[in-house]
């Protein structure tokens, strides 16, 4: 650059060309989601309007028939129901396990937190489909968790397999380290010095955890809370390997819709409806959460 | 404040091990109450262990802590009544200025705690933040906030951590007047950890030098200062002039020999007990004269002949580096109150100081003992 040039002469092109690479590095992530995601995202929905072609079984087309909507609250509000349910308990079991582990692992974990954390992480290596499948063998009926309930008389059907109680054990265990890794991350950034200051200005240990370390550790519980109620309430597999028929979820219904009935404006309006109340839901619960304060 | 009366703080052979590391070792102290008392020494030394210890944070290994009549070693720190403001104020982000501050009255279920908070938000002079996040303060004001979370709660000993590192030079003055106006106001024992020598002399009103876990020496800053004990103290405490030499004859005076100059210092200030004896003297207290008027050197001084080696002027005073016949660069202080020339690299000098500015120090002691590593680096390299 030559010295005797004002800087802005030769900063101004300099700016321009730092914009534009700005545009093009956001242009592949752009396009993908433009390809994967708000076309897919027009596609189901234009498909969710479809009806049927006279005469044709099978074969749908254009149209903006709302019914499909009604259709689907209608016939499937049971599985919505208990989809958010069982997610619902479950993401609470997750929270109540994740929470005490997280926290032994961000606070005594020392050197072995890392280890502690690949730990948690390590299941995930397997296939998601066999591990649920284990808990099949875990459950069974003649297994040893389902008769030490069964010997203390716990069990009203007398088993664990093809029952809720068993849809829900899978989708905690599924989920759980979506709970426990946001949980880690928000514990560990806590200031061991705030809770010594807490205990310095008279609060026990267990009212400096309610009064201090619970509420900083809000971001994590919510990220947390989110990652595993989102997925678990839009789950199929756990209600399919681990349920019976009367344990489905809304998950089981969008693909019974898709794959075998091949009515795919109804899967399509079951779709929309799962993702428009999951979107009512977590909105609310942020607004309760307050978490935009914490930050 | 203050309505019931406060109470001395005691250490009685307080220890605390890490492992093999002993951390504070028998230390015994009064902290007399209501007193200004800084722990003054470098890192590592246990200043802030033993300040953790008494806030009960740490348990020690041996000894005791008593507040007036009251054992409190075994006590939980939240039962004790003492207030510590934390270093780098460990403020609870999630939660307003004025709930930080209502943190302890709200844990002692006390009544009617508006207008007390607000009155402490007054003290400090933050009235107008009551409802900000600690997040949207200055260094300087959130400082402020953790000494009122510490004091509203009226404790016998208020224990401070280091709590103007974190801030600069002149933001650091300025609390240091404003900390020294509120236990003035306040009357409660404040114990105050630092590194800082010049911050400990200028606030406390009793500094304790600490090193390796013991007190080396305690007393009101003005009379550590013009009579060190040790040569720690000599040199961490502001700086010192130390000369090796053997004790020669006992009268009124001592007379100490080293390299062949005879130094003279009052019986009195002369810790030594052997024949080896450090003899010390301050920078400011030694005045050079151009060797050319060594005659008038008063009767009876002190005299050290040397070359000036290094002039550095800053504003109010002049620091020489002046090297004597024997290699040892001496250092020293003038007040720029002369008119006229100034002395210059390479002149022949003449420093002179009165025996009663000298004092003798136990020989067997390192005489770099408590300087800076990074000076003693830069002495190596010359």
């Amino acid at each position: 650059m030559a010295p005797v040039l004002p800087a802005t002469a030769s900063a101004a092109p300099a700016a321009r060309r730092r914009g534009r690479a700005a545009y093009v590095l956001l242009l592949p992530g752009m396009t993908w989601l433009a390809v994967f995601f708000a076309i897919p995202f027009v596609t189901l929905f234009m498909t969710s309007l479809q009806q049927p072609v006279p005469g044709k079984s099978g074969k749908y087309a254009f149209g903006l028939e709302f019914g499909n909507y009604v259709t689907s609250m209608t016939e499937y509000w049971p599985q919505f129901v208990r989809s958010f349910a069982y997610a619902g308990i479950a993401t609470l079991l997750a929270l109540l396990i994740a929470y005490p582990l997280a926290y032994f692992i961000a606070f005594k974990g020392g050197r072995w937190r890392s280890l502690l954390l690949v730990l948690v992480i390590a299941p995930s290596f397997a296939s998601f489909l066999l591990r649920t499948y284990a808990w099949r063998t875990i459950l069974a009926d003649d297994g040893p968790i389902t008769s030490t309930l069964n010997a203390l008389h716990l069990l009203p059907d007398g088993r664990v397999l093809n029952t809720g109680i068993a849809v829900v054990a899978g989708l905690t265990y599924n989920f759980l380290p979506f709970m426990i890794l946001p949980l880690y991350a928000a514990l560990e950034k806590i200031d061991h010095r705030l809770i010594e200051a807490a205990g310095d200005l008279y609060a026990s240990a267990s009212t400096a955890f309610r009064k201090v370390t619970w509420p900083l550790s809000m971001p994590g519980v919510v990220a947390g809370t989110l990652l595993t109620f989102i997925p678990a309430a839009g789950d199929y597999i756990n209600a399919e390997l681990l349920g019976s028929t009367k344990d489905r979820m809304i998950g089981n219904a969008i693909q019974t819709n898709f794959i075998e009935f091949r009515d795919y404006p109804t899967a399509s309006a079951l779709s929309f409806v799962l993702m428009a109340a999951i979107l009512i839901l977590v909105f609310t619960y942020i607004r309760r959460a307050g978490t935009e304060e914490l930050v | 404040m203050g309505a019931r009366p406060v109470e001395d703080l005691h250490l009685v052979s307080l220890t605390k091990a890490f492992g093999d590391m002993v951390a504070v070792d028998d230390l015994t102290l009064t902290i007399p109450a209501g007193s200004f008392f800084a722990l003054l020494g470098a890192s590592g030394c246990g200043k802030t262990t033993t300040l953790r210890m008494i806030a009960g944070l740490e348990d020690p290994t041996s000894g005791s802590i008593r507040i007036g009549e009251q054992d409190v070693t075994g006590l939980k720190a939240y039962r004790r009544p003492v207030n510590t403001v934390f270093q780098s104020y460990a403020l609870f982000p999630h939660l307003d200025i004025f709930e930080n501050v209502a943190f302890g009255l709200r844990r002692r279920r006390v009544k009617n705690i508006k207008p007390k908070v607000n009155a402490m938000l007054e003290l400090v002079q933050l009235g107008p933040m009551a409802r900000r996040k600690p997040s949207q303060l200055s260094g300087g004001q959130q400082q402020r906030v953790a000494v009122a979370r510490a004091l509203i709660n009226e404790p016998d000993v208020l224990l401070l951590d280091e709590p103007l590192g974190a801030l600069d030079l002149k933001l650091r003055r300025q609390m240091q007047i404003e900390l020294k106006r509120i236990q003035t106001e306040v009357g409660t024992t404040f114990v105050h950890v630092t590194h800082d020598q010049e911050e400990a002399m200028t606030m406390a009103d009793t500094v304790a030098v600490m090193n390796a876990g013991r007190i080396e020496q305690l007393g009101h800053p003005a009379e550590i200062y013009e009579l060190p004990r040790s040569a720690f103290v000599a040199n961490f405490l502001g700086q010192s002039n130390l000369i090796e030499g053997q004790r020669q004859d006992d009268g009124d005076m001592v007379t100490v020999v080293a390299h062949g100059v005879a130094f003279r210092l009052l019986r009195s200030r002369n810790a030594a007990a052997g024949g080896s004896v450090i003899v010390g003297v301050r920078p400011e207290k030694i005045t050079v004269v151009d060797a050319a008027d060594a005659a008038r050197v008063p009767d009876g001084h002190n005299q050290v002949a040397g070359t000036v080696t290094d002039v550095s002027y800053s504003g109010v005073s002049t620091q020489y580096l002046i090297r004597a016949r024997w290699g040892q660069e001496l250092i020293v202080f003038e007040q720029n109150v002369i008119v006229g020339d100034r002395c210059d690299v390479g002149d022949e000098v003449v420093m002179h100081w009165a025996p009663e500015h000298s004092f003798g120090l136990d020989g067997s002691q390192d005489v770099y003992a408590g300087v800076e590593p990074a000076v003693l680096e830069l002495e190596a390299a010359q």
